[in-house]
């Protein structure tokens, strides 16, 4: 019997409507744990919205914005245990701080500060450049929490794009082979710089691709914050059995792909429209007002709390000793090679030709 | 003392590293069960189950990738790549993951693994599974290469490989896995990476090989000894990268002549960075050019040809003429 792709059916998982309405039965979270989820998103968007403001000063340097991601990252993240793992690409930096990666420290990635990689205790994989790479990097650290009984899960971020790349493939066919404590977290934004999903893969959907592999997929409205975040839950509890999962969360980049990148050049305005009245926050925002729990006075306050947090990790960034060209030569072994020796006592001496 | 081959060597070292300390797990193509196609992972998983000696699909960048995450969490994954020829497909998690993870933490996270691969030619494989790549990975800051040439440097070696907290890539001479045997102590030692061996002392002609080449090189110098009124140092370089700097320098400002032999092409392999070094470090002391012995640039040819594509006694006897010619 053929199977026709056309037959696969795929629900989107979606607790609120674009303006905030609950449409699908009662959500299992506490008022307390739903103000936290608003907060962090507007905690995050401010961030991000400084981070631009910063690259544009030249204060940053290049910077990759998750305008209009905010729900996917921070309800995913927001599930999590402290002992779970987060393997980011460098566009998941709202998902890093919800999971404890210190601000300033991000900041002073930014600014090509050596420090900027401590992740201060929290368990956060250095920020993956190259697309799908960590997928495999959360496939051996899934098993190596598996094989010392850590009870933890390890979470794979990465984007539409991504899932093109031959990584991305092993990782999924490796985790389902070996039954590994492991979530694909996949934050489809419609974009990869400039090519866009249908391009990218001519799969209806990207949850779908899970069936393939032998795990069980999911596609959530990844705007829709208390979506993502009870999704994300009932994955981590698959995941714990050792069932591995694929989530697709549809998002939108409502801004460019990186500093670098002019959007004008290859999407429509109109599309951006269209996602803009489904953004994240303002459909939390007037869930949670609707319930009696937040309102207008508090979200002000908020907004201002939040700004104040990101001018603080910024000046600490600022004020840290820059990086010095004789640090580097400490981190490439477990101990300095007399060629790195060499090199940096040559630098120090200024004799280096 | 046993006597043994490199293969029982490196299966008897894996053997007693995995009773030593759980953590080191091997994973790899056709490992488990069938104990590698080599068999260098032979009986391994009937000891130690198959959590400890996994069996792979077929994907060289997850095998890689996954003991880069494994190593990350504190496991010492001890992972095979089946010919040394297919590690293109893990060039990424090879050289800008498993090299650079130190780095880019700023020194928090170690990845200390090790990739076994059999490399080099001459015994008439299909195509790409005889090359020598190791000049790619001592282009690669971050990363370790140790290359053995005999079943007791093989022990020693891989037991430092596997205790080593740094990404270590292991070459295997797989013509000469089963070559000769040699007398291998069970108990546990340590060959030091980053460490040459001079092989045998010389004072006139100073040559640097490593691995699969050793042996032809030790045959063709004997002949020049016994033949001509010359004496020839070799040092076997055990290590790729780091180079030990040291034992090259001293050896060359001894003998004033240098000839270089690897199975790698020519053009930016190896040899070229030693003899920048020697020219460098000690261009002074020496009475001739630095000559290189090396493969072709072309890649790695049809296998009928392959005896003289290689580094063979005819062209490492030509080189050494044209050493002592000046």
């Amino acid at each position: 019997m053929w199977l026709e792709p056309n037959e696969i059916k795929v629900k989107m998982v979606q607790y609120l409507d674009e303006n905030g309405r609950l449409i699908s039965g009662e959500a299992d979270i506490t008022d307390e744990e739903l103000v936290s989820l608003y907060k962090w998103m507007v905690q995050v968007r401010v961030f991000d919205q400084r981070a631009l403001k910063l690259q544009r000063q030249g204060r940053i340097g290049t910077y990759a914005p998750m305008l209009g991601q905010e729900a996917a990252q921070v309800g995913s993240a927001r599930a999590l245990g402290k002992q779970d793992w987060i393997y980011p690409s460098y566009r998941e930096v709202g998902a890093c701080f919800v999971h404890g990666f210190p601000m300033k420290n991000f900041f002073l990635y930014t600014m090509g500060n050596l420090r900027g990689a401590d992740t201060e205790g929290a368990n956060v994989f250095p920020i993956q450049i190259i697309i799908a790479a960590q997928c495999l990097h959360a496939v051996g650290g899934a098993w190596a929490g598996k094989y010392n009984k850590e009870n933890s899960v390890s979470v794979a971020y990465v984007g539409d794009g991504g899932t093109s790349e031959g990584d991305f493939h092993e990782a999924l066919n490796f985790a389902s082979v070996y039954k590994l404590p492991i979530i694909f977290f996949v934050q489809n934004n419609q974009w990869a710089i400039s090519v866009p999903r249908t391009k990218q893969t001519a799969s209806k959907t990207i949850a779908q691709k899970a069936v393939a592999y032998g795990m069980a997929g999911i596609q959530v409205d990844g705007n829709d914050c208390l979506a993502v975040y009870t999704t994300m839950k009932q994955a981590l509890e698959r995941a714990r059995q050792g069932n591995p999962v694929l989530i697709e969360a549809v998002t939108y980049r409502q801004g460019p792909h990186t500093t670098a990148d002019d959007p004008t050049k290859y999407r429509d305005l109109q599309e951006l429209e269209q996602w803009m009245a489904k953004d994240p926050l303002k459909r939390m925002k007037a869930f949670i007002v609707e319930k009696g729990i937040w309102s207008e006075e508090f979200d002000q306050a908020e907004f201002t709390a939040a700004e104040q947090k990101v001018t603080e990790a910024f000046e600490l960034a600022l004020h840290t000793p820059k990086s010095k060209i004789e640090e580097i030569f400490e981190f490439v072994y477990e101990q300095k090679t007399n060629q790195l020796i060499e090199q940096q006592q040559a630098v120090a001496a200024e004799e280096v030709f | 003392m046993p006597a043994m081959t490199m293969i029982e060597a490196i299966n008897l070292t894996l053997r007693k590293e995995m009773e030593r300390d759980e953590r080191v797990i091997c994973l790899g193509e056709d490992i488990g069960k069938n104990g590698g196609v080599f068999r260098a992972t032979d009986g391994l998983q009937d000891l130690f189950g198959e959590d400890r000696v996994v069996d792979t699909p077929i994907a060289e960048s997850a095998i890689v990738g996954t003991a880069v995450g494994m190593a990350a969490r504190g496991l010492r994954p001890v992972a095979e790549i089946q010919f040394f020829g297919f590690i293109y497909e893990a060039m990424d998690q090879m050289a800008a993951q498993a090299a650079r993870i130190r780095f880019r933490s700023g020194g928090r996270i170690r990845v200390p693994l090790v990739i076994r691969a059999p490399y080099g030619g001459g015994v008439k494989t299909p195509e790409l599974h005889s090359d020598s790549l190791e000049g790619l990975f001592l282009h690669s800051p971050g990363l370790k290469v140790v290359m053995p040439s005999s079943p007791y440097d093989a022990k020693g070696l891989l037991t430092a490989a596997i205790r080593n907290h740094d990404p270590v890539l292991f070459l295997e001479p797989l013509k000469l896995y089963r070559a000769f045997k040699q007398e291998v102590p069970e108990q546990d030692y340590i060959v030091e990476i980053g460490k040459a061996n001079v092989l045998k002392e010389g004072e006139d002609l100073t040559i640097i090989t490593w691995g699969q080449t050793v042996p032809l090189v030790s045959k063709v110098a004997a002949m020049w000894e016994s033949k001509k009124n010359v004496s020839i140092e070799i040092i076997d370089l055990r290590t790729i990268s780091p180079i030990d700097e040291e034992t090259i320098l001293s050896s060359v400002q001894k003998t004033g002549r240098a000839l270089i032999v690897h199975e790698a092409v020519k053009t930016g392999g190896p040899g070229a960075e030693i003899s920048a070094l020697i020219n460098e470090k000690a261009l002074f002391h020496l009475s001739g050019p630095i000559i290189r012995v090396a493969s072709f640039d072309t890649p790695y040819p049809i296998a009928s040809v392959e005896d003289a594509w290689l580094p063979n006694e005819e062209r490492i006897n030509r080189g050494i003429q044209e050493v002592f010619a000046h």
